[in-house]
């Protein structure tokens, strides 16, 4: 079985009429490069620019490089801690957001009904007079609090900066509840703190490391597939636990191809087995420990022979695994994973991967999980925010008492619902909610509620189509953001600045946000005119000079120990000062003290469970319309097992359409038929079956896994939706 | 004389096509086209299975039925490395060359001559790597000159277990996967 990757390659050198379609398809891109130079009346030569990448959340440290003035290519920023000089494929092919055919041009405002796609081309001034004077309106009639934000990235801070100064705390982001939710959460309720972004976790200097799901390699966070790359150099025992044989998988020394759903079970096992062996980290244990005993009894009877009831998974292997992990302790790192939201009671499967961690002495030890440094930059010295009497609207009466941030599907509740109050504004910025949200009709029917919706983009997303305004942004190579101080193992600072013009009508989202403000009468929030001068005035607080941050587009701080061994002083923020095996506070909210075992709901005759993830040259649905990007996946296929695929009559390349148990059907998308997937479910890649008619480039091309979740679970620790819940079967393209 | 080649570590490798984007970029590569490809090879049945991803391009071969075939000279061996390079202005298009490669390396460029991976001679010739080896977050690829016994390429190549693809062909390649 071997696969390649250049279909498109292929495909043209066989016949001359698809050479030619390229040679057309490629003018565009040139015409706008004169249209730039022209514009930017840029010199020639080779110029290199540093910046920060923004193709997904990392924030990698890059350099951009302009040949005679056209953009050319982007590399990574030798300086960067992030990147170590090296981007990974989205970065690299981050030049192509600014040559996106379909990209924003000018503001937009509808001109039929909601989501019909159909607009009238209007000036900034226009489009931001019409937002303020709907916002106003809001605010005398509903208060406020009425107005949500939805923010993803850096780009996002102006504008909650200009929210919580009109008076609204109600901002979120889908990395909560749809992705990181339940292991922040987890993680917390164990060690007193979250993993945060990037991870924690020192995977370079792990003698054994587990990944349970998370498929490092496909999932492209740069500096940990770096690390990823430096472990299997150094021939660390690696553990990989997946119902699809990932790419990680094909490294590993033990490979377990678990049944979806029961991953608790092998986590309470493997603890079984490091307890009742004696093999955790006693002086560890017992120094920082809580409540050691109580959840040494509470694991006692989940026995591998119990779990392989569970997983499937031989109690052989997990007795084998289990004592490989504690016989490299504490060099023994199990992956938190980042998107965890799969199945409604992750954040009690993200405390036992703590309390997993916990027993082998990892958390604050080389080779586990470090204590991040940052630099301390003072905030910019505002006014105080009004501070209305009215909480957040996402999660009332603590329905999930361990949020520790909004919730997003909290708001669409209260936005159908009223309660606990009415929301009747949306600004929504760079997350395309149509796909990061489940129940996607849910999302439809508040939105049918609101009196105003913004979207503020780079591409006409989906979520723009149901705007009522459309204001686009510069891409990130076009504009400045907030700085970026990312807690890592070295301290530094990083600064994204525009390297070349946009090429239509479009602005930085500190601009827009600004005047934003400046039209709702909340001027006096910005006393800055120009974003340079807000740099200047934060990194001068703080003894920094601008001036060198934007030649170099890194300044490092001086390195501090990020290790108990180093010196860190071990602290623990829970309740009781110490890593909490025991939880008196989940106890005490009626929920298990010690994570157990939840049995997931079986697949209904007839159906596999549809699981998904993550391509490395795609981040969510935003970069399917970057031609260098699509150009390398430009569709998604659903993996089939290859018995199955021989029961249904299927061969690889064959199109059908996914149903899931509620007659919701997929776009029609490409069968690949693969060994490597268990035969109980499928596998979609997230982000296709774009439905924006826009975003012509990327219409309807594979399937929608987030169209086929529909009544996910939901956390009742945190609010996630569990979004591996939904069981698909095949019909006919 | 040196020979220029890459030692490619397919335990690192996780297919990410960095490599393919990075020489895009690098070398403005019209769209639908790739000098460097991914190829992923899976054998067993699940959950047994074994898998090598491969970052592929033209081998820059010791023994090259692409030179030998091609009718006007543009296919030739470059003094610098033994690099095999395709002269634009001299090609005709004909695809000799194109159907000679065991390796479906080579295409026919939109502008209408042979085009392939040049190991990106312009960057090597200044002492840099080829964009796809300086590139990889996984530093999977090592480039240098394999007739230097002491090169990184040499001794991964003389230390690890490595293969060459389509030995039978009898091209003498010059890239290395490891194992």
């Amino acid at each position: 079985m071997i696969t390649v990757s250049r279909r498109r390659f292929l495909k043209i050198t066989g016949f001359g009429l698809g050479a030619a379609a390229a040679v057309s398809a490629s003018e565009p891109l040139a015409k706008s490069a004169e249209y730039i130079n022209a514009k930017t009346g840029k010199g020639k030569g080779i110029e290199k620019i540093p910046t920060t990448c923004d193709i997904c959340f990392w924030k990698c440290g890059a350099i951009a490089y302009l040949k005679d003035g056209e953009l050319w290519k982007i590399e990574g920023n030798p300086e960067d801690p992030l990147s170590n000089g090296r981007l990974c494929p989205r970065g690299t092919g981050g030049i192509g957001a600014h040559f996106d055919k379909d990209r924003l041009k000018s503001p937009l405002i509808r001109k039929n009904e909601r989501g019909e796609d159909q607009w009238v081309a209007v000036t900034w001034d226009e489009a931001l007079s019409y937002i303020a004077e709907k916002m106003n309106k809001i605010k005398a009639k509903y208060g406020p609090e009425s107005v949500a934000l939805f923010s993803h990235g850096i780009g996002g801070n102006f504008l909650k900066h200009t929210l919580k100064a009109y008076g609204s705390p109600n901002v979120a982001a889908p990395s909560f509840a749809q992705c990181r939710g339940p292991r922040d959460v987890g993680f917390e309720l164990t060690f007193g703190e979250p993993v945060g972004s990037p991870e924690r976790t020192d995977i370079e200097n792990a003698d054994c490391l587990v990944l349970i799901g998370s498929h490092l390699g496909e999932n492209m966070h740069n500096t940990q597939v770096q690390e990823f790359s430096r472990f299997i150099e150094n021939k660390g025992t690696l553990i990989v636990v997946d119902p699809r044989f990932s790419v990680a998988a094909g490294k590993a020394k033990y490979y377990l191809p678990i049944k979806p759903g029961t991953d608790t079970a092998l986590i309470l096992a493997w603890m079984n087995v490091i307890v009742s062996m004696g093999l955790y980290d006693k002086e560890y244990v017992e120094k920082y420990g809580f409540g050691f005993e109580q959840f040494s009894q509470l694991i006692s009877l989940n026995t591998p022979e119990w779990a392989y009831i569970q997983t499937g998974i031989d109690p052989e292997i997990i007795r084998a695994t289990a004592i490989e992990m504690a016989k490299n302790k504490p060099r023994t790192l199990v992956h938190p994973g980042r998107h965890t939201t799969w199945y409604g009671n992750d954040a009690q499967r993200s405390r036992a991967i703590a309390l997993l961690n916990a027993l082998l002495g990892s958390w604050g030890r080389k080779g586990g999980f470090f204590f991040p440094a940052s630099l301390d930059i003072p905030n910019y010295p505002y006014p105080e925010y009004p501070h209305g009497e009215r909480g957040k609207v996402d999660n009332p009466g603590k329905k999930y008492p361990f949020a520790s941030e909004t919730i997003t599907t909290g708001i669409r509740e209260a936005t159908i619902t009223g309660e606990p109050y009415p929301i009747k504004g949306w600004l929504v910025y760079a997350t395309n909610l149509i796909q990061a949200l489940p129940d996607r009709e849910e999302t439809i029917k508040a939105i049918q509620n609101l009196d105003l919706m913004v979207v503020v983009d780079v591409v006409p997303s989906e979520i723009a189509g149901w705007a009522d305004v459309v204001l686009p942004e510069d891409t990130y190579l076009e504009r400045f953001d907030d700085l970026s101080i990312t807690p890592f193992k070295k301290p530094f600072i990083s600064l994204r600045q525009p390297v070349i013009s946009s090429p239509g009508d479009t602005k930085p989202n500190w601009w827009i946000a600004r005047e934003l403000a400046i039209k709702l009468g909340l001027g006096h929030y910005y006393p800055w005119t120009n974003i340079e001068e807000y740099f200047k005035k934060r990194l001068g607080a703080a003894g920094y000079s601008y001036d060198e941050l934007k030649k170099k587009g890194i300044l490092k701080g001086e390195e501090t120990p990020i290790f108990f061994e180093d010196g860190i002083e071990p602290v623990f923020y829970t309740p009781s000062g110490k890593i909490e095996f025991y939880s008196p506070q989940l106890q005490a909210a009626g929920f298990s003290p010690v994570p157990e075992f939840e049995k997931p709901k079986e697949n209904p005759p007839g159906y596999l469970r549809l699981i998904y993830g993550r391509s490395p040259v795609h981040t969510f649905s935003r970069t399917q319309s970057n031609h260098l990007l699509s150009d390398l996946y430009e569709e998604n296929e659903v993996w089939v097992n290859t018995s199955v695929a021989m029961k249904y009559g299927y061969k690889s390349g064959d199109k059908i359409r996914l149903a899931n148990t509620y007659g919701v059907k997929s776009e029609p998308v490409k069968v690949k038929v693969t060994e490597r997937i268990r035969p109980d479910c499928v596998f979609l890649v997230h982000g296709f079956g774009q439905t924006s008619k826009m975003l012509k480039s990327t219409y309807k091309k594979g399937a929608s896994d987030s169209l086929l979740l529909k009544n996910c679970s939901t956390d009742p620790l945190m609010g996630g939706t569990g979004l591996n819940n939904n069981f698909v079967t095949f019909e006919e393209a | 004389m040196s020979r220029l080649g890459m030692a490619i570590d397919t335990r690192k490798c996780v297919g990410c096509m960095d490599c393919v984007v990075a020489c895009k970029t690098e070398n403005n590569l019209p769209e639908g086209f790739d000098r460097d490809w991914i190829t992923t090879e899976v054998s067993g049945s699940f959950p047994n299975l074994t898998m090598q991803i491969r970052t592929e391009r033209c081998n820059h071969c010791s023994d090259t039925p692409c030179v030998s075939c091609c009718p006007t000279g543009a296919s030739h061996i470059h003094d610098f490395g033994g690099v095999v390079l395709v002269d634009h202005d001299l090609c005709i298009g004909c695809k000799a060359c194109v159907a000679s490669c065991p390796y479906d390396a080579r295409y026919i460029h939109p502008d209408g001559y042979a085009d392939k991976c040049t190991f990106c001679i312009h960057r090597v010739e200044n002492g840099e790597d080829p964009a796809c080896v300086s590139v990889c977050p996984t530093y999977c690829m090592h480039f240098g000159d394999l007739d230097d016994p002491n090169s990184e390429v040499s001794k991964l190549v003389a230390s690890r277990k490595s293969s060459v693809q389509h030995p039978a062909a009898g091209t003498k390649p010059n890239i290395f996967y490891l194992e």
